[in-house]
């Protein structure tokens, strides 16, 4: 089902947006690289949210009524770096300051970047920050959305868990988790380590209402997210199913292709690889310790 | 006035305050009703509860949070570090039980490590009132102050009444050319007796209530180590990281020394028991003090041509 106000045109800006959004993060993943494949799946995602269903601007970034999007998986960054510059709220040119001691381009969030709510990098933090956001809110009587990101390795953390405890003792309907279920963890895939399915019943367990998609459709995202929140009594998860290193087949689902700092050539090669040519054959290094 | 008094005045009359608790109401326990949803118990979830203060605090909030002091600060360590520390927000730590506090509960209570590990913590600020008196005197300036801050929380009764507080100064009791007390927290009445038994053996004892440990007054530290002959640290914390080492720090980045003896806990955990049980245990009663004292005074004087750094504990 397509929803009403997800036209054929819309539909193409997201994917354009996507494609420019995973060109950022290709040109960011060399000269000492980046977590591309984690970016990569979170891209569709994080298009998808600054993209009209987040209530944020340029000229709200600071207002106390904007909505809220946190990134508890940091390595994803490259992806909001490559988003703000395509909403404007980031000079382009920036990018060339990835991991340079001029500015604050580096491998996690910071809030010197004007649109970052709160930095991390430590995994299970940025929930129970939003659930702070999320109450002060509340008490106000406000109606700004609260959406924290997770990674699915992420969900090994306790804190995660508490927090989702909490929420749902106090009924924390404005509070929305999401789970970028990429399936993989640093080095390996979850399943094979600490496996997290079945994920729905978990978070059901622990009192959250929860939907399950395809975290590249944006069709289903705008029909799942337009639903929120999902409960009045409840707070809401969304495990949105993605695939690592999404785009570049290259790379896409390899265990050993979580950090990557591409030579030249292959950024060149990989660029060319989103828009459908053929892959590339990597020969820079893998299994980057970081 | 008392602990839960001043925190519902100050939360009624400024709706920034958030009071939190990680499941440790007993001091705060009428304060659901009157602070409603400003009245946050998260259960037994330290780490969240300070991710949570920090959310709060980024939304302007001012959070006070409430827990034992090994939970508080050491279960949550890297959430303090992180969340409150990273982003310097005005997040106020108040914990219970700290140092000899904890009397019978053992190790796993036994907070004794605080003051080392808050003050690494870039813009952290760090506190320890001699009493309920000295607390309350102190806990407006810190609450009202817009850095992250952590308090050892001691409504123990007073023996003296304490002066007015200020971020960074110490509370100058006495000023003694022979030895001069440093002491915190709930030692300080032990301090005081030791002072008055001193005294009564001829040594001109001075005695100061450092109170703010960070920032913490170098000023009244360098003027005691150079006027007085024995400086004595008293603290119920390890050796490592505490006052002692606080003073060690001063002395060495301004080129000067001292002699300086330790009352701390080196290298161990204290032996769990009632509150005079611990304190006699441990040798930190002011008669086991001031014995110490003595001996040490007239064994350093005979060290007076070739000064030494104590190091005894």
């Amino acid at each position: 089902m397509t929803p009403d106000n997800m036209t054929p045109d819309k539909l193409n800006e997201l994917k354009e947006r996507a494609l420019k959004v995973r060109e950022h993060i290709v040109r960011l993943s060399t000269g000492g690289g980046c977590f591309t494949g984690a970016s990569l799946s979170c891209a569709d995602l994080i298009v998808y949210l600054y993209s009209g269903f987040l209530n944020i601007s340029k000229e709200t970034l600071t207002d106390p009524n904007r909505d809220y999007l946190l990134l508890s998986k940091g390595h994803d960054v490259p992806a909001l770096y490559g988003m703000f510059v395509e909403l404007g709220w980031m000079e382009k040119s920036r990018l060339d300051n990835h991991l340079k001691s001029n500015d604050h381009i580096y491998w996690h969030p910071n809030r010197n970047i004007p649109g970052i709510e709160f930095h991390s990098g430590s995994l299970g933090h940025l929930p129970s920050v939003s659930l702070g956001i999320a109450w002060d809110i509340r008490i106000r009587g406000g109606k700004n959305k609260v959406v924290v990101i997770t990674g699915d390795g992420e969900l090994d953390e306790g804190s995660v868990w508490e927090t989702l405890h909490v929420a749902s003792a106090y009924k924390m309907n404005n509070f929305t988790l999401v789970v970028d279920r990429n399936h993989f963890q640093a080095n390996m895939r979850t399943e094979d380590l600490i496996p997290l399915e079945p994920l729905e019943d978990k978070f059901r367990a622990f009192g959250c209402e929860v939907k399950r998609i395809n975290g590249h459709d944006f069709e289903q995202l705008e029909e799942t997210f337009s639903q929120l929140p999902f409960s009045s009594t409840k707070p809401s998860v969304i495990i949105a199913d993605t695939v690592r290193g999404k785009g570049l087949p290259s790379i896409q689902e390899r265990a050993d292709r979580w950090f990557c700092n591409f030579t030249g050539e292959e950024v060149d090669s990989l660029l060319k690889e989103l828009h459908g040519e053929e892959e590339t054959t990597l020969t820079s290094e893998t299994l980057i310790v970081r | 006035m008392n602990y839960q008094e001043l925190i519902k005045q100050t939360a009624l009359a400024d709706e920034r305050y958030v009071v939190m608790t990680a499941e440790n109401r007993a001091v705060i326990r009428d304060l659901p009703p009157i602070l409603g949803h400003r009245f946050i118990d998260t259960g037994i979830t330290e780490q969240n509860m300070i991710g949570m203060a920090a959310g709060l605090a980024l939304r302007g909030r001012i959070p006070v949070c409430h827990a034992l002091a090994t939970f508080l600060i050491y279960r949550a360590y890297e959430f303090v570090r992180t969340d409150v520390g990273i982003a310097h927000l005005p997040v106020k730590l108040s914990s219970w039980i700290a140092g000899f506090l904890s009397d019978g509960n053992g190790p796993t209570h036994q907070a004794i490590e605080d003051v080392a590990l808050m003050r690494t913590i870039p813009g952290m600020t760090v506190f320890c009132p001699a009493d309920e008196n000295d607390m309350l005197a102190m806990l407006p300036e810190i609450w009202a102050s817009a850095h992250p801050a952590y308090v050892r929380l001691n409504t123990r009764p007073g023996v003296i009444k304490h002066e007015p507080f200020k971020t960074g100064k110490a509370e100058v009791i006495s000023e003694g050319e022979d030895v001069t007390l440093l002491v915190y927290g709930m030692l300080f009445e032990q301090a005081y007796k030791a002072k008055e038994i001193l005294e009564s053996q001829g040594l001109k004892t001075g005695l100061v209530n450092m109170r703010s440990l960070k920032p913490v007054d170098e000023e009244l530290i360098l003027k005691v180590s150079a006027t007085s002959k024995l400086v004595v640290t008293i603290e119920d914390h390890f050796l490592t990281g505490g006052l002692y080492s606080i003073i060690a720090e001063i002395l060495l980045k301004n080129r000067t020394t001292a002699n300086v003896l330790p009352f701390a806990l080196n290298e161990r955990w204290f032996r769990p028991g009632l509150l005079s049980e611990v304190l006699n245990y441990e040798g930190f009663t002011a008669p086991q003090l001031a014995e110490k004292i003595t001996t040490t005074f007239k064994e350093q004087n005979k060290l007076a041509v070739e000064p030494a750094f104590i190091t005894a504990g």
